[in-house]
Parts: structure tokens; sequence; C-alpha cells
């Protein structure tokens, strides 16, 4: 579905972002009480890798996205991005969430204008709105309305949405984890595609081990709430990968005893 | 109506099922029924002698006749016009009962003098009231629906702006709660002995309490409709560079909209009741004034014609309200049936 014609017209993006987390914990307070939500967690983000963050359900891997998106400040701990503190949310740092969450009042392409917009960008600017719907496939759905789109294709407008901003940093809060399996594998390999040719830096939440093993250069494996980091693994296999691949398989098999779920295998 | 299938089957590019080749010979039966329970209410009206000596009898009875012919000439006719005739060849049974019930009160006021007067009037009286009290009618209509405008527009922009300012900023939300929920059950009614007294004039007065009578609806359902916009939406904006003044205008005010409109709706009801009272307490023009002024001479038949008028007034209003919200509120056609 990427359109690579569209891409060319792209002008250069920039590189990726980096990201250094340093022994950042987090904490709800619930009913006067403390919920710790993570633990003393760190890591290295090089420009331009693609990090999965694996870990059981309700763990905190969110949480650490947001604090990554700077929509929340961390309890304890440091964030730097590209060597500056993060303080608050930046259009550098893009999130796609679980839920496309498009404004259902505007239609796909005010949607996808919308970081320009805010940031006042959209006469300058315009031509990437086309830019990003065609490079998701939706050219054909400008005056479109959210709720007229299939699941899919309103993940790929929010897709659009966050892309249009040209992001070095996209976060990714399990963007497919909704979808049917067949649509799920197909935008797999389209934000592979994505990430190959723009370069930007990505963090993918995911519970998906074949997900996280298709896409990501690194896995960071969580521990269940409050989540620490239990192993960081690289997946050091080229593109594209196969998912019958057996060094794949045997990773696959290494997380699933991480992730406490050997006795299936 | 008899729908031909066969009709459909053999022309399947007619898909609405308005056949045009047979549309020539058809004709609208439930018109030419319609048309004839009005030409009974012509007849009763012009042919059956009055109880007393009522003016505008036969122009009744000559209206009556004239909607016979327009309807037999629908009936006969209306087929080849399918647009128009999709849309009226339902209305037939309340044409028919609408002809029929004006033969009753015709019959059992001015016919049969049942009903008692001067309380009860015929058809007949309302016509004379419409012919030669136009002029006065219209003036009145014009008047309420200036008073009724400026205070229900003041109303719904003060409103509008009181609730999205107590959902959004706590201070305003600090201050503004305990008073919405003190003043806000409170009828705009009540203030109207201390309006008129406040108020340089009456008509400033009315102004004041039907914008009252509006905003209070509508801030509430403002309020509420930006406090239920979900963090998601701001959230997503917020890592887009959004800055408040964005987050405001183009996130929590279009998301609220849906509940903005039920308060537009509420709010409008409740200023009808105090244009109403403003008018019949204070105000010296409009159809609240007429009504009780047509009261006060007991002249029952004027305040019937009145009557109709200001629910003509009202129910268009009403009606443009609902154009207002269909066009603004487009993007819910999916999500909402009405």
């Amino acid at each position: 579905m990427v359109n690579s014609a569209a891409l060319k017209q792209e002008e250069a993006l920039p590189a990726g972002m980096s990201l250094e987390l340093s022994n950042v914990s987090h904490g709800f307070s619930l009913h006067g009480e403390v919920l710790p939500v993570l633990s003393q967690v760190s890591l290295n983000v090089q420009p331009g890798e693609f990090v999965a963050l694996l870990g059981p359900s309700g763990c905190g891997k969110s949480t650490l996205l947001r604090l990554v998106a700077g929509l929340e400040p961390p309890t304890q701990g440091a964030l730097i991005a590209d060597g500056e503190a993060i303080t608050g949310p930046d259009p550098s740092r893009v999130v796609v969430f679980q839920d496309p969450t498009l404004y259902p009042w505007r239609t796909i392409y005010d949607n996808v204008a919308l970081g320009l917009e805010a940031r006042g960008l959209l006469r300058t600017h315009k031509s990437r709105i086309d830019d990003a719907l065609k490079l998701v496939g939706l050219e054909n759905f400008h005056k479109a309305f959210p709720h007229q789109l299939s699941g899919g294709m309103a993940q790929r407008a929010a897709l659009a949405r966050a892309l249009v901003n040209d992001p070095r940093l996209l976060i990714l809060d399990e963007p497919l984890g909704k979808l049917d399996s067949l649509t799920r594998l197909t935008m797999q390999s389209e934000i592979l595609d994505l990430w190959q040719r723009a370069g930007f830096t990505s963090l993918l939440v995911t519970h998906d081990i074949e997900e996280a093993l298709f896409l990501a250069t690194r896995v960071v494996v969580f521990s269940p709430r409050p989540a620490r980091i239990v192993a960081d693994i690289p997946v050091d296999r080229p593109y594209p990968r196969h998912r019958g691949d057996s060094y794949l398989a045997d990773l696959r098999h290494k997380l699933l005893g991480l992730l406490g779920m050997d006795a299936t295998w | 109506m008899s729908s031909s299938s066969a009709t459909i089957d053999q022309t399947p590019e007619l898909v609405s099922g308005v056949d045009k080749p047979q549309a020539a010979n058809r004709i609208w039966v439930g018109g030419l029924v319609a048309a004839a329970a009005w030409a009974a209410a012509a007849f009763v009206t012009g042919f059956i002698p009055d109880d007393d000596d009522w003016g505008y009898s036969l122009q009744l009875a000559h209206l009556l006749a004239a909607a016979a012919v327009v309807l037999t000439l629908s009936g006969l006719f209306l087929p080849r016009l399918p647009v128009l005739y999709g849309r009226v060849r339902a209305k037939a049974a309340w044409l028919v009962v609408l002809a029929l019930g004006l033969a009753v009160w015709e019959l059992v006021t001015a016919k049969l003098g049942w009903l008692p007067r001067p309380f009860f009037v015929p058809p007949q009286a309302l016509l004379e009231v419409y012919a030669d009290e136009w002029r006065k009618l219209a003036e009145c209509t014009y008047h309420s629906v200036l008073l009724l405008g400026s205070g229900y527009l003041l109303g719904a922009f003060a409103g509008f702006s009181v609730g999205v300012a107590v959902g959004w900023s706590r201070i305003a939300a600090y201050w503004g709660h305990p008073l919405l929920r003190f003043i806000g059950p409170l009828p705009a009614t009540a203030w109207l002995p201390i309006a008129f007294f406040i108020f340089p004039s009456s008509w400033s007065a009315s102004v004041f309490l039907i914008a009252l009578a509006t905003a209070i609806p509508v801030a509430i359902l403002t309020w509420s409709g930006v406090s239920a916009v979900g963090s998601a939406y701001y959230d997503i904006a917020r890592t887009l560079g959004a800055s408040q003044r964005f987050l405001v205008l183009k996130v929590a005010v279009p998301a609220s909209l849906p509940s903005v409109f039920v308060g537009l709706f509420m709010g409008m009801s409740a200023s009808f009741a105090v244009l109403v009272v403003a008018e019949m307490m204070g105000v010296k023009a409009g159809l609240g004034w007429y009504l009780s002024w047509a009261q006060g001479w007991a002249a029952y038949a004027n305040m019937y014609a009145a009557l109709v008028v200001m629910a003509l007034m009202c129910s268009s209003l009403v009606a443009l309200l609902f154009r207002v919200r269909d066009h603004v509120l487009a993007w819910q056609k999916g999500l909402l049936r009405w």
C-alpha cells in the first residue's frame, strides 16, 4: 500500500532522534496510595533504531511511552532526547495510539492536517498532507469522515497524521493491537517500509512477540508491574525478515521464556 | 398505492420505484379522496345556513372549494412530477382528516351552535381576523421575533462562553459551578419583578430575562460537553504541538458541539415561555401582548388567530435550529440517526 512515488517527492527527512532514559521511575497515586508503575528503567536508544518494548499486559510500557512523549513528567529519573531533557510534548516526538483517535468532526484530510494547523504551518507545508495520505494509500479518502473508514484505514490515517509532522521519533503504542490479523501483517510491513525510508527512530510497545521480532532491531523485555527491564536483546537479522526464519523462532522461544510462557512452546 | 414490480423488472435502471413510463396514466387516489373531503367541507360551509350572522362564511367556503380543486388536479396530474409526488403522497390521510375536522368544527360552531359562545368561534371568524388584522398580527410577530432573537442570541452566546470557561478552566469552575447550581434551577420568570425594576425599559428587561432563560441550559450543557471530551483527543493534539488556545477552540469546542445543541434546544423552549410571559406582563408589543389584549376585549377569535400565528412562529424557529444543527453537525450523520 505504501506508495513509493510519493516518497520520492518528500524532502529529505532528518535522521532519527537519540534517546536516553536514566533511572526512570513513575507511580500513580490511587486513593492516597502510590501505585508504582515503572521502576528504575534505564535505556539508551541510538538514532534510527527500532526498539520494541515487550511485556505483559498492564505492566507500564504505555506509561513509559507517555513519559517519552512528554505527556507526563516522571516521578523520578531523567529522560533526554537528543541531549535535551524532555519537559513536555513536542511535534518531533509523535505518538500513534492503539485507538486511531481521529477527530470525528474532521474529514480525513483535516485530521491529517492537524499537526500543521496546530503549529501554524498549514499554508507553507500544505503539500505534505497529500504526500502523507499517499504514503499510507488514502489519497482517495480526503473528504471521508472517520466513521466511514475501516479499522485498518483509520489507523493508516492516524499514521499519516503522525508522519505529516516529519517526526524524528515515532512512538507506537500498540498501534495494530485492535486490527484483524491479516490487516495487522500488512501494516507491519508498511510501518517497516516507512521507517526504513524515513530514518526516524521508532519506539514500539507491543505484546505480540512475532510483531516485535519482525520489526525491531532490538527487543526490550519488561517484568510485570512495576515494570523493570528484564532483558535487552538485539535482533541481528536483515530486512525484509521472514516470519518462518529459524533464528527468529529461536529468539521467540527465548522471549516466551522471559515472559514466563515457556511451557506453551 | 400500487407499486408495479413488473415495470421495475423491465427497466432496472429506475431503482427509485417511481416508474416514469407508467406515471402518465396513473392517478393519486389518496389525493382524490382528500379532494372529496375538502369539497364536503366547502359544501357544509357554503350551503348549510349559519346559526348566526357570521361574516366570511362564503369566503371560507370558496377557500375550501379552491383547496378541493387543487387537490383534484393534484390527484389527476401530480404523479407526473415524481419528486413532488414522492413528498406529498403519504400526506393524503392528514389532508382528509384535516378537512373532516374543519367540517366538524364548522358544524358544531357556526351551523348548529352546540359549543358555548363567545369562547368557541367558527373557522370563518379566524379568517375574518386574518383578513382584517393581518397587518397588526405581522407587526406583533415582527416585535416578538425581534425580542426573542435578541435575547436568545445574546443568551446562547453568553451561555456558551460561560460553559466553555467552566468546563475548561479550574478557576472558572471554582466560581462558576456553585453559581450555576444555585441560580440554574430558578425559573427565569422569577426574576421578572426585579428585572422590570432594574432595567430602564421593559424591552431591555425582557431581553435580559430571555437571555438568562436561554443561557442557563446552554451553559450547563456546554460545560458538560466540554468536560466529557476524552483526554485522548487532547493527548493527540498536544503531541502534535497544539497550544492551549488550539485545545479549546479546535478540540474542546467542536467535540462538545452535539451537547451544546441539546442546550440550545432546551434554551429555545425556555425562551418561548419567557417571551410570552414578558409580553403579557410588561412589553407593549408582540404576540403575547396581542393575546392578553384580545382576552381583555373578550375577542376570542383574535386570541385563537394569534395562538395559531405563535405556534407557527415557534415551530418555524425550532425547524430553523434543526437546519442549523444538521448543517453544523453533518459529520454526525453516520453516527446518530434522527
